[in-house]
Parts: C-alpha cells; structure tokens; sequence
C-alpha cells in the first residue's frame, strides 16, 4: 500500500494548511454578516418589525380609541394636542387608527402572498423539475393569466365575487399565483441541470427526496425573496381595492379605506388626507428594500 | 496508514456482490445510441438532431479503469451520462456483471445506479451549495434507508479516507473548501454508496497540477483500497495514459479505437488517434512541433460527414471512406486492439488496406 | 532600402512590419529581405504590487514582481490559479478593477504606466499593447461580424477609412489563417467554431500593431488537435511581426512550446524567471522542481505521484516568510519567518543566461544556513 502512506502524510499537512481558517461562519453566519454592513436594509427591517409590533399590541400601543367620533375634533392638523397624527373626517384619532389599520392591511398585504408562495411557488417547482408536458401545461395556464394587467385582474375578480375581506384575500391570491409561478419555474428549471442534482439522481434516491433535499431549500430563497417584493405591491392594490369599495367596509381601519374617506377632505385639510398614502408608501418601499438587501445578503457566491 | 476496521464496513475485494465471477466483465456497453433533437418544441418536430453517442460499444473488465478520451463534443461525457441513466439512452443495452439492465429480466436502473456512480468535472457544482458537505455525502445512504446517525458517521469516516479530517470539515459549506478539497468530497460522495464501478467525468480537469497529482493518487489508493472499476473520462491524454488500463478513443460520438494503454499509446493505430498523440505539447523546447497534425477544429455534430466522420480531416481520406462508414475491428497483427478506419481494416477497398 | 510601390499604396500597413519579411508582406508584395534588427526593450516591469483594498482589510495579489521583455521575446508567466499570472497581465493592461491600488513601475516601450490617467492608458492599449484572452467567445461582441469589429478598433485607433479598414481586415484574417478569410469576414461570432473564434481574436489583437501581446492562457479552452494550431500559429506570428509576447499558461507543456524565457509565480510573487530550456532541464526553485515532478507525463504510469502537499496558501492570510515555505520539503525556521529577497543568479553552463530567484537556498544569507530545518 504505497499509496497510503504518501496520501496519509498529505491529509495531515492538508488539515494544517486549512486550519487557519477553521473559524469560518455557516451560511447564515455570512448573511448575517453581510446584512449588518448594509444599514439601509437593516432600517427597513426595523421599519417593519416595528409597523407589525404595533399592528399586533394595537390595544396597548394606539393612545385612543379609533373608532371614538367628535363632531368637534374634526380634521384636526397634524400636532394637536392628543392627536400626534391628527383627526379625520369624523374627528377620530388619526394615530391609532393607523396602528389598527395596519392590521387589515398587512393582513392583506402578507395573506395573499403566502397563499401565492405556496401555490405558485408549487406548481413552479413541479413544472420545473418534470419539464415536457407538465411544463407547459402549468406555464400556459399562467400565461393566460399574464394577459391581464393585475390590478385589473383583481378588480375584475373580487367585482366578481362580491365586495369583503375574505374575497379581496382570493383576488390577490391568483394575481400573484403567476409571477411567484413563473420564477419558481426558472430557478427550478435552472438547478435541475446543477452537478448535485444529478449526482443525487445517481445515488438512486426517490423523487420527492430529491426535490426535498436539494431543489426546494435552492429554489425558497429566489423565491421568497421575490415574493416579498410583491408584499408592497400586495398592500397598495389590497388598499385599492378597500378604495373602490371591494374591501373591508366603514368604519373598519384600514388604510385604503382612509385614503377613501378622506378623499373629501383634500382640499379643507390636504396634509390630513395624505397620511395613510404615506404610510402604505413607507410600509411598501421598506417591504421593497429590505428583500433587495435579503437578496444581495444570500446570495452565496459573493 | 488507516486500519482495517474501517474498510470493513466498506466494500472489500470478494464481496457477495460479484455475481459473474472474475472473468465477466464488470460492464458491457452495446450500441450505445443517444441523439439530441435541437430546434424543437411544443407540437413542432425538430428540424435537425445532434448525434451525440452514436453506437458506442466496449467492456470494461473487474479492476481495471477505462479511459475515454476526445475532444469537446465526441460525446464522451453524454456516454458517462447514458451509461447512469442521468439521460436516457435511445438505444443500446448495457449488461452489469451479467446481468442486462432494463425492465424485462436482469437488474433495474435504481439497481444500477446503487453499484455505478459518477464524480463531476465541477467541483462546485456538484455539491449542493446549502447543505454542509457532511450532509452532502450522508443523503445517498440516507435515501436507501440507513439511519441518518449512521449515514453521518459514515460519511464523516470517508472524509477521513479522502483526506480531510472530519472535525474540521464536516460542517463545511462547499464554498468554504478550494477546488481540490470539493473534488475531494465529491469523491465521498461517490464512495458513500459503496459503488463497484465509479465513472470519472473529466473529475481533475478544472484542478490546478499540484493539486491534480494529489487526487490521482487519491483515486489509485481508494482503488486498491475498495476494489473499484474505473471509466476514466477526460481531455488529458497524459493522465488518461497515467491512470488507465485500457483507453477508448472518441470521435463525434463514434469509437474510432480502443486497445490496451501502452499498446495505444506506443502504436496509434487510427489517423485520429496519431493526430491526437502527436498534437500533445512537446515538453521539450529544443525538439519543438514543427507542424500541426490536423488542421481545422472538429466539425459539428449537428450534421457529420457521412461514411467516416473523420474523412474531412484525416490525412488518408479515400472515395470510400465518403461511402461507408467503418466497422469498428480487431487489427490483425494486434488482437488487443480495435479501429474503425478502413485503411487499417482487411479487404475494405482502400488502397492501405492490409491484404488478408 | 525603399518600400515597394505596392506597400506605399496601402497606408494601413504598420511601419515596423515593412521591414521584418513578415507573412502580410508576401501576400502584399515581393518579399524584401530581413534587415538585422537591434535588440530594443519593450517592457520593463519592477518591483511591480497589486493590492486590493477593500473594507475587510488588503489583500496583497501581486508583490514585488519584476521582469524585462525585449522585442521579439516571450516570457511565458507559469503558475496555478491564484498565483497572479493573469493580474499581471491585467495590471500591465490597465483594466484593473477600481479597488486595486498598484506601486512599482511599469515601462512599456520607454514609458511608465503606474500612475498613468485613463486616457494616457487607453491611448497605450489603442497603439502599444493588445491582449487575447481565454474565452474567445466572451471577448467577442456578438451582434457585431469580426469583420466589423476589427475594422471599429482601426477606423478609430489608425484613422483608417472603412473601405481601407475592411481590407485590412480580411488581410489580418489571412494572416491567422483563417480559411475562406472573405466570408468570414462578415460571420457573427456565434457562426464561428472555437479555434476560429480564438485565431479572430488574435487577428483583432494584431489590427492594432501593437508592440507588446498580453496572452491569457489563449489555448486552455480549446481542443487539443486545436491547441497545437492555434500555439503554432501564435509562435510564427510572433517571429514574423516581431512583438514581445507576455504569454500567461499553466499547462509546462504550452510554456515549452512557445516560451523563450519562463517566470515562475507562486502566491503573487515571481518565484523562480530563466531561459525556458534552463527552467526544465535544472528547476532549482523547490517549488518548481516540485510543480515538474507532480506533473503527469508520459511514462509516469503506475508509479505514485510526486504531490505538493496542501493547497496554495490563501491571499488574504500570507505567511510571513516564504510563502512556499508551509509546503516545502527543504524549509528551514527561518525561510517561515523571512520572506526571500529576488536575487540574480550567473549563467550556470553554456549558453545560459542568468536566473532570476527567490529562495533562501540560493542566497547567501548566514541566518538561512544555522537555522533548523523544518519537517513540512
């Protein structure tokens, strides 16, 4: 056994030569050292944990009640004493109804694109991994689905449907289904034909293993980065729809719907009636800053 | 030196696994066909076809490696795909130990591929970028049943035979590792599922020399070692003369020779194979090439010469050549070796041709 | 002695080329015979470093490198990945990415180009160098024919007219002898096999005429009956027009073909620089007679190979000494803590010149002698 010895004497100076950098951080080590150098993204993600907090501990956290009317207080400006925010148009406080509205909708801002993820990013993996027939089949549908512009779409469908909360969540979900769909299939479709993929084939393992072990855990990152881009664009057509008067109804808090109502008020108290088209703005740009940030963080390669 | 209680659990030489006893070949490969439509698509017929492996046949006997070697696009790599079944083939069959593989009789694919497995040209992608490399290793035998302590155990030892210290290791993410070190690990992986036949995929190409040198004796030990057959793909017609018993010669998806290494390296017989020999660098700059052998690159696989593919380009080309293609046939004088050229074949009409 | 009239007719036609009996002038015109041409340097590189400064600290690629070049020489800069042989090349070329901060100095044909402004550097790559690269079909653009793209890089560099310039180039794609040169004078890239691509790619290189042809393992992704061409052509090319060639390789076997001299890098230092039959006859660098011996060639077979242990050490983490050192089986203590200086060998033997080295075993240093060995 010549070769042993040579070859056991290289695996030790192997081992030494590598010990130096022993200390290596894991995969999540690495992004988390990469987040912690983007601060832009690390505001964003507080921006948002804070936006959620406060929707969840709206009871202890909204400092009035937001349903409470005062003929008196109406369009109270920004600063008045007790009402950080202002008041609208029925003198309700301006601040908790926010914080309460939030809770509508991220509600519908997140719903939608979960159920999506799941369908979706489901039938794209599937359609990826089998190709052929099963490919097209998926993708065609979708691209029937693609014709429509989404807002449209989701108009039309919960039109359809009829106004309500439940409806508008179904609306959003199969206007997302495509996007989430289509880059589920690509991803997929592109770690299909990786080395490892085959190398897995090779050891004889079943199908679902495969896809469970190897393609799923590649194909989630694209993907739910992805998917959380489309949280903000969830939350503005979400409040849209609660502004054509498809969504939630008065005097429920949502932000849409106070963009709707307040719609009458823009010219006695203009800034008053902004305040929820900036929330919805900053809620959706931090969604949409904080997954470019993820993404750049996970990548592995870099 | 690495005690024998850990080769136990891994194959040894007279394991119960040898059907056909030591005479069978380990691997019989017969008419190998595989073409790849191009153009095609939903309901449309594709206009053109590459033929990439195009009646590929040979053995490869217990203990021995096979070399394939050629030039990009002669299908080398397609047949070490064909031959696992990553692709299936369009044609041909392939008898394992004696026993054929297919759906009728003989052994399964899924029976196959527990005794053949495959290491990657790219390291890196060979190894799935999210899973440490312990897990890596693990999955095959996991997948089969063993229970995933015992998988981890066992991978973490063949990290150890590979040359790295599993305490280190294991826990790793490929690209943590250097090429060498992947390279390393996807041997691992190979070997976790204790394979008798390891196909080789241009596995130390992409490596730098010094590092190259590392894994060939690598490979040799873990050879001797488990018992292994080898099929040797590569572009290196230096190592594939290091490491190979015998070599097989590629050619726009065609066998154009195959003999036992000295024997083809010392006396090419097909005008390819000359070509191929002699286009080596010469390793010596007082005795430098003078002129190429060949001229020209390699031509498309998408539409090949008929008769010979090699006709456009070879030195001997004859109207007959144009005409038919070659058999693939013994040499009379050396029945070790085998060429489809009709200017070494008896009685083929070229004007080279040996008499009977 | 005069031009020919048939060259005064062609005002495209590169000065220095009139006069070397090159290839292009036996298709222009009767061939003039060869005049003697003086030895006449065209590159000095000294004490050349490359850093690249980022926020996780520098990282030192290139350090202390330092070679000259005459015209019509070929230094042939062997190394594994990481080693800094194609930096090199791309520092000379002056396409380093913005964290790079580059000391020493270059000279290329008298003048100093660290430091250098952009403009000052591309007028230099427009004129004085050119480089080929590895993956032909990357270095191509592929919605332009390669007739369009050499004529772009003369209409604007030598002020040609297209009419002037698209002859030229059908010239240059004779030149690398590319069959049927007039068709493929308006193929895309894509319609081009990859030896074709590769010769296209020279032929761009050469449009400009330039003194100095950067190399970048030009041969590694081709075929091997296409290898051989391409390097044939490359050495006969070079003979005839006269450049100084910096050809970067891996492969000891390329270097052999085409080199003149061989420098020898390790860890972003030049390791070991001397006439190339000196290099493979009597390596005495440790790390290039190791690279030799763990070579696989011919009549290896069977026998155990001669391995470096380890890897190459990693950029960012230097060992203080020799960098080689960890891996060398003639370490002593103090080549772990002192890097060796670049000392200059005599000619050993007929006919060679001196060598270029870095190694305590070669110097004179009383420290390297007392100190003990080291078991690697």
């Amino acid at each position: 056994m010549a070769h042993a010895t040579t070859d056991t004497a290289l695996a030790g100076s192997y081992g030494a030569a590598a010990a130096a950098a022993a200390k290596t951080p894991g995969y999540w080590g690495g992004v988390w050292r990469k987040l912690r150098r983007d601060p832009v993204t690390v505001v964003c993600m507080a921006v948002v944990l804070l936006i959620v907090l406060a929707a969840i501990f709206a009871p202890f956290v909204a400092p009035n009640d937001p349903y409470a009317t005062s003929m008196t207080r109406r369009l109270k400006p920004i600063g008045t004493d007790g009402h950080l925010l202002g008041t609208d148009e029925l003198g309700r406080d301006m601040l908790s109804r926010l914080i309460y509205g939030g809770r509508i909708s991220l509600f519908t801002g997140l719903t939608p694109v979960f159920l999506a993820t799941l369908i979706g990013g489901g039938l794209g993996l599937l359609a990826g991994y089998f190709g052929g027939l099963v490919n097209t089949a998926v993708m065609r549908t979708m691209d029937v689905f693609y014709a429509f512009p989404s807002v449209l779409l989701a108009v039309a469908i919960s039109g359809a449907l009829g106004a309500g909360l439940l409806n508008v969540l179904i609306a959003l979900t199969v206007v997302f289904i495509p996007p989430i769909c289509r880059i589920a299939e690509s991803v997929t479709t592109q770690i299909r034909t990786e080395d490892y993929v085959d190398a897995a084939r090779a050891t004889g393992a079943s199908t679902p293993r495969i896809i469970g072990t190897h393609i799923l855990p590649n194909v989630l990152g694209p993907v739910f980065i992805y998917a959380s881009s489309l949280i903000s664009v969830s939350i503005v057509v979400a409040s849209g729809l609660a502004f054509l008067g498809l969504g939630v109804s008065p005097p429920q808090a949502d932000w849409g719907l106070m963009l709707n109502t307040l719609r009458q008020a823009i010219y006695i108290a203009p800034v008053n009636a902004v305040v929820p088209g900036v929330m919805i703005f900053i809620t959706s740009m931090c969604f949409n800053m904080m997954s470019d940030g993820l993404r750049s963080a996970m990548d592995v390669k870099d | 030196m690495h005690d024998t209680s850990q080769a136990a659990t891994l194959p040894i030489a007279d394991d119960t696994r040898d059907r056909g006893g030591p005479m069978q070949p380990l691997l019989i490969v017969e008419d190998l066909k595989k073409h790849f439509p191009i153009g095609g698509g939903f309901l449309r017929k594709a206009p053109s076809v590459v033929r990439a492996v195009d009646g590929v046949s040979f053995h490869v006997d217990k203990g021995r490696t096979l070399g394939i070697v050629g030039e990009s696009g002669c299908g080398k790599s397609t047949t070490a795909r064909l031959l696992t079944h990553l692709i299936p083939p369009d044609a041909g069959s392939i008898v394992f130990d004696g026993d054929p593989v297919g759906p009728y009789g003989g052994i399964t694919v899924a029976d196959l591929r527990k005794q053949m497995q495959m290491v990657f040209q790219d390291s890196y992608s060979s190894l799935n970028p999210r899973l440490p490399i312990v897990d890596s290793i693990a999955f095959g035998p996991k997948a089969h049943g063993t229970p995933t302590r015992k998988a981890r155990a066992d991978a973490e030892e063949l990290l150890g035979l590979v040359g790295l210290n599993p305490r280190q290791f294991a826990r790793r993410y490929p690209h943590q590792l250097s090429g060498g070190q992947r390279q390393r690990v996807n041997i691992a992986r190979a070997l976790a599922m204790k394979p008798r036949l390891v196909v080789l995929d241009e596995a130390v190409s992409a490596l730098d020399k010094s590092v190259e040198a590392q894994v060939l004796n690598l490979l040799a030990r873990l050879k001797e070692q488990f018992s292994l057959t080898y099929i040797f793909i590569s572009h290196d017609l230096n190592v594939v003369q290091y490491i190979s018993d015998r070599v097989l010669v590629m050619y726009l998806g065609e066998v154009v020779e195959i003999g036992d290494v000295d024997d083809l390296y010392s006396a090419p017989s097909h005008p390819y194979t000359q070509a191929l020999l002699s286009s080596r660098p010469s390793m010596d700059p007082a005795r430098r090439r003078i002129a190429p052998p060949l001229t020209g690159d390699p031509p498309n696989p998408v539409n090949p010469p008929s008769g010979c593919r090699f006709r456009t380009r070879c030195p001997l080309a004859e109207p007959i050549c144009a005409a038919r293609a070659p058999e693939l046939a013994a040499l009379p004088d050396r029945p070790g070796q085998s060429v489809a050229c009709h200017a070494r074949g008896v009685g083929t009409g070229h004007s080279l041709s040996p008499a009977a | 002695m005069p031009a020919s009239p048939a060259l005064s007719r062609q005002p495209w036609l590169p000065k220095r080329w009139r006069s070397t009996g090159s290839r292009l002038e036996a298709l222009v015109a009767p061939t003039p015979a060869p005049a003697p041409v003086p030895s006449e340097r065209i590159l000095h590189v000294e004490d050349l470093g490359v850093r690249f400064v980022s926020r996780d600290g520098d990282v030192s690629i290139l350090n202390g490198v330092t070679f000259s070049l005459d015209r019509g020489e070929v230094l042939c800069l062997l190394g594994e990945s990481g080693s800094g042989k194609s930096v090199t090349l791309r520092t000379l070329l002056g396409i380093l990415p913005p964290t790079a901060r580059v000391s020493g100095r270059m000279d290329v044909d008298g003048q100093n180009l660290v430091g250098a402004s952009e403009s000052e550097l591309r007028r230099v790559r427009g004129s004085k160098i050119a480089m080929i690269f590895q993956e032909p079909a990357t270095a191509l653009d592929p919605v332009f024919t390669i007739g369009h793209q050499i004529g772009e890089t003369l209409v604007e560099h030598k002020g040609l007219s297209w009419a002037d310039a698209r002859a030229r180039a059908l010239q240059l794609l004779e030149l690398v002898q590319i069959p049927s040169a007039r068709q493929r004078l308006d193929a895309y890239p894509h319609e081009l096999s990859g030896g074709l691509k590769q010769r296209a790619m020279i032929a761009l290189a050469l449009s400009c005429d330039p003194k100095l042809l950067l190399a970048d393992e030009p041969t590694t992704a081709l075929d091997a009956t296409v290898q051989i061409q391409v390097l044939l052509l490359l050495r006969e090319l070079q003979r005839e027009l006269g450049m100084a060639t910096v050809f970067v390789t891996h492969d000891l076997g390329v270097a052999c073909e085409i080199a003149d001299r061989v420098g020898v890098m390790y860890a972003g230092r030049l390791v070991e620089g001397a006439d190339v039959a000196a290099i493979i006859k009597d390596p005495l660098h440790p790390y290039t007679q190791a690279l030799m011996r763990s070579t696989v060639q011919a009549g290896m077979r069977g026998k155990v190979l001669d391995a470096i242990p380890g890897s190459p050490p990693d950029l960012a983490m230097l060992p203080p000494g020799c960098s080689f050192a960890p891996r060398c089986r003639h370490a002593r203590a103090h080549c772990l803590a002192v890097a060796p200086d670049l000392i200059r060998l005599p000619g050993a033997g007929a006919g060679h010149s001196q060598r270029d080295m870095r190694c305590h075993i070669h110097g004179d240093e009383e420290a390297y002698r007392v100190s003990a060995p080291v078991t690697a």
